[in-house]
């Protein structure tokens, strides 16, 4: 029976301790779950982190993430995060090659985009950009023509929204 | 250490020593007249020993190991417990922490080996959190579903002292609450059902619901079908219970299931060795789940309602919202699937594993536990050994752990000296840990072992003359062993039996000597174990005779 795969994000509250990052990953692996990208952070709370996941996945298959990683010790709380009425962004950092000529433009797209040039040389530049993956991707189509050398991104983090019928802003 | 074990009322743990534990060792000789530790022929023993120790007391298994080859020597029983559900605290020493992550000698990261076959596990490197770390591995274990806990501490913390304060237990978790509704929906579910059946695994025997199990099948007349783990929670001879359901389960259960319009599924996983074809599986029925892992809902098979919690607290509520009732039609069909017994016999073999079991259950006492290891000859005791309670039968059923009867059996005599235990095995499981007679003979642990010898490797030798056009690949073991010779030689007593009666003299004997013994059967290299499902399968294709 062919069920779509739909991409999802969790939140993951865990004690913040040794080995909890490995405890949460390695179930992952263990039962063939795909991860598309990650983050770790401490909470204002020390004793406890955050990880944020995201990973596609059937309905069947989200249940069974969801009630496996709630299983482990280490984990407090597993909460998902809604398209709609979460706020989620993702940082890039990338070289880009551009001669003086052509900065103009560039720097009119990042502008456009509200990205920063955190560092700028003769033969190109580093942009920071923060945002909706989509959004990131809508700057990566919008400077097809220019050479990415480097590219780096942290992948989604994410927070419930304050209130329900407000959500995603951008 | 040992005062927290002694909190939580362990007086018996199995083991082996090494450099890393020696401090731990030194505790334990201090404290001999209130712990015994039970030293087996080599850690995995030991594992299977505390395994087989919870399974036959419903108590915690404790098991001790020094660090790197001890501790990795565990692994096959943890693994073996976690997929059994069986509660065990691991203890392992660790180089000192100075050492840590040097490749020190004898060094292994246990806890990184064990993360994905515990529960849960600790690494212990301060004596200020080892006795929270011990407590909280009892209550881990305990809690839920049960399972294994490793507790690795480097030596370090076992050389240091520190002020102790006796605690209390950690209380265990609560378990999931079922509430009135779901109870009430389930009871309306059994109240229509008209071919309704009960699935039952581990879980009834870990929440100790057999009798309740017993109870709702009075009730609604509704049959029952078990899994490995399951065998016994029905006793043998009641007219409600189809047997074994599965791979090699009877007749009666596969049809019922596969018939049924209401299949009620308590403490069971759907495995693949259960639900062949997880698609087709109880194609007919609506299927009502109960399970205290909120995990194994909808993981192989999906279902139309279940309840996560304690299948005692659910059998308990749900049974005064039943009502009593009879199904005529359904139960004389199921009932007549089941009287339509099939010939135990397959071959022109002197003696048949239906005589072994039958002749094993009419002779040793009605309270002897039987420990079996994995293969034919697990089956074979599944099948036709007349089961009386759950705590009687002791086998490794989600691992199928060959090498897991001889160490099981000594845990299992350890915690109840006053019955009778007797070792089921082949010979290919036989020998792989056959040196835990050893054990057996130091302790003076009186356990019968019954070798059902075929020369072959016979569960992959049956798969492979069926599957494979008889290409056995590696099963025809040719090994000129004199059991009775080897048995002589561990000090302990050999009998050999090739017919039935020769078998008869020779238990009684055994049962008799009051000393550890084996008893040799010999048996054709040809026996199958029927009924079998082929893996994927469903119940039209089930082979029978």
């Amino acid at each position: 029976m062919y069920k779509p795969l739909r991409e999802e994000i969790v939140s993951v509250l865990v004690l913040n301790q040794a080995n909890v990052l490995t405890r949460v990953v390695s179930m992952f692996g263990r039962r063939g779950f795909n991860i598309d990208s990650l983050t770790v952070s401490p909470t204002a709370d020390p004793s406890l982190s955050r990880i944020t996941i995201v990973f596609s996945a059937t309905e069947q298959s989200m249940q069974q993430i969801i009630t496996q990683t709630e299983k482990l010790e280490v984990v407090k709380e597993v909460v998902v995060l809604s398209r709609e009425n979460s706020i989620y962004r993702e940082l890039v950092l990338m070289r880009i090659e551009c001669g003086l000529d052509k900065l103009t433009t560039l720097k009119a797209i990042v502008e456009t985009f509200r990205g920063k040039i955190v560092d700028l040389s003769r033969d190109g530049i580093v942009v920071e950009l923060t945002g909706t993956p989509h959004k990131i991707n809508g700057f990566l189509d919008a400077i097809s023509e220019y050479s990415i050398t480097h590219m780096t991104r942290t992948g989604i983090t994410a927070i419930e929204g304050i209130n329900d019928d407000k959500g995603e802003q951008e | 250490m040992a005062e927290v074990l002694l909190e939580h009322g362990v007086d018996v743990v199995f083991g082996y020593p090494g450099g890393t534990a020696l401090n731990i060792y030194d505790e334990l000789y201090k404290y001999s007249d209130r712990i015994t530790h039970i030293l087996t022929a080599d850690e995995q023993g030991a594992s299977f020993a505390a395994d087989g120790y919870a399974r036959a007391t419903g108590k915690t298994g404790v098991v001790f190991s020094t660090s790197g080859p001890g501790a990795t020597n565990l692994v096959t029983g943890i693994a073996t417990a976690n997929l059994d559900s069986i509660p065990m605290v691991a203890i392992t020493a660790n180089v000192p922490d100075a050492l840590i992550g040097k490749d020190a000698f004898q060094e292994v990261s246990i806890t990184g080996v064990t993360l994905p076959i515990t529960k849960h596990n600790f690494f212990v490197n301060r004596i200020e959190n080892l006795a929270d770390a011990l407590r909280s591995a009892f209550q881990i274990a305990n809690s839920g579903r049960k399972g294994p806990v490793l507790v690795d501490i480097t030596k370090d913390v076992t050389a240091d002292t520190i002020d102790f304060e006796h605690a209390d237990p950690l209380p265990l978790r609560a378990m999931p609450e079922i509430s009135k509704d779901d109870i009430q929906a389930a009871a309306r579910m059994i109240n229509v059902a008209e071919k309704p059946v009960m699935y039952i695994g581990g879980g009834v025997v870990s929440s100790r619901a057999s009798d309740l199990v017993v109870k709702l099948a009075e009730k609604a007349d509704i049959p029952v079908c078990h899994t490995l783990m399951a065998a016994g929670v029905i006793g043998y001879d009641h007219e409600l219970n189809l047997g074994l359901v599965g791979m090699h389960g009877s007749v009666a259960s596969n049809r019922a299931i596969d018939q049924a319009d209401l299949i009620i599924a308590i403490g069971a996983r759907f495995s693949d060795r259960v639900a062949l074809n997880p698609e087709r599986w109880g194609r007919k029925a609506k299927i009502l789940q109960i399970d205290v892992d909120k995990s194994e809902i909808n993981k192989n098979v999906l279902v139309d309602r279940y309840c996560v919690g304690d299948a005692r607290d659910f059998l308990s509520r749900a049974i005064d919202l039943v009502e009593e009732t009879r199904h005529e039609e359904w139960h004389q069909r199921v009932v007549g699937w089941k009287l339509k017994v099939r010939s135990t016999r397959t071959t022109e073999w002197p003696l048949t594993p239906y005589d072994i079991m039958t002749i094993l259950c009419d002779t040793a006492p009605s309270d002897s536990i039987y420990v079996t290891d994995v293969g034919q000859h697990q089956m074979w005791a599944a099948q036709y050994l007349k089961h009386r309670s759950a705590k009687q039968f002791i086998t490794s059923g989600g691992l199928g752990t060959m090498g897991y009867g001889y160490g099981a059996a000594i845990g299992a005599q350890c915690g109840n000296p006053g019955n009778r235990v007797i070792h089921i095995t082949g010979d290919g499981s036989f020998q792989m840990n056959l040196n835990e007679v050893v054990t057996a003979e130091t302790y003076d642990l009186p356990i019968i072992t019954v070798i059902m010898n075929n020369g072959v490797l016979g569960m992959v030798y049956q798969w492979q003359t069926l599957f494979y056009d008889k290409r056995y690949s590696n099963t025809v073991m040719g090994r000129k062993i004199n059991y009775q010779k080897v048995a002589e030689g561990f000090n302990i007593k050999g009998y050999r039996a090739k017919t039935p009666e020769e078998f008869q003299e020779a238990i009684d004997k055994a049962l008799a000597d009051n000393c550890p013994v084996w008893i040799e059967c010999v048996i054709s290299q040809e026996e199958r174990v029927l009924p079998m499902i082929p893996g994927g399968k469903t119940v039209d294709d089930m082979i029978i005779n």
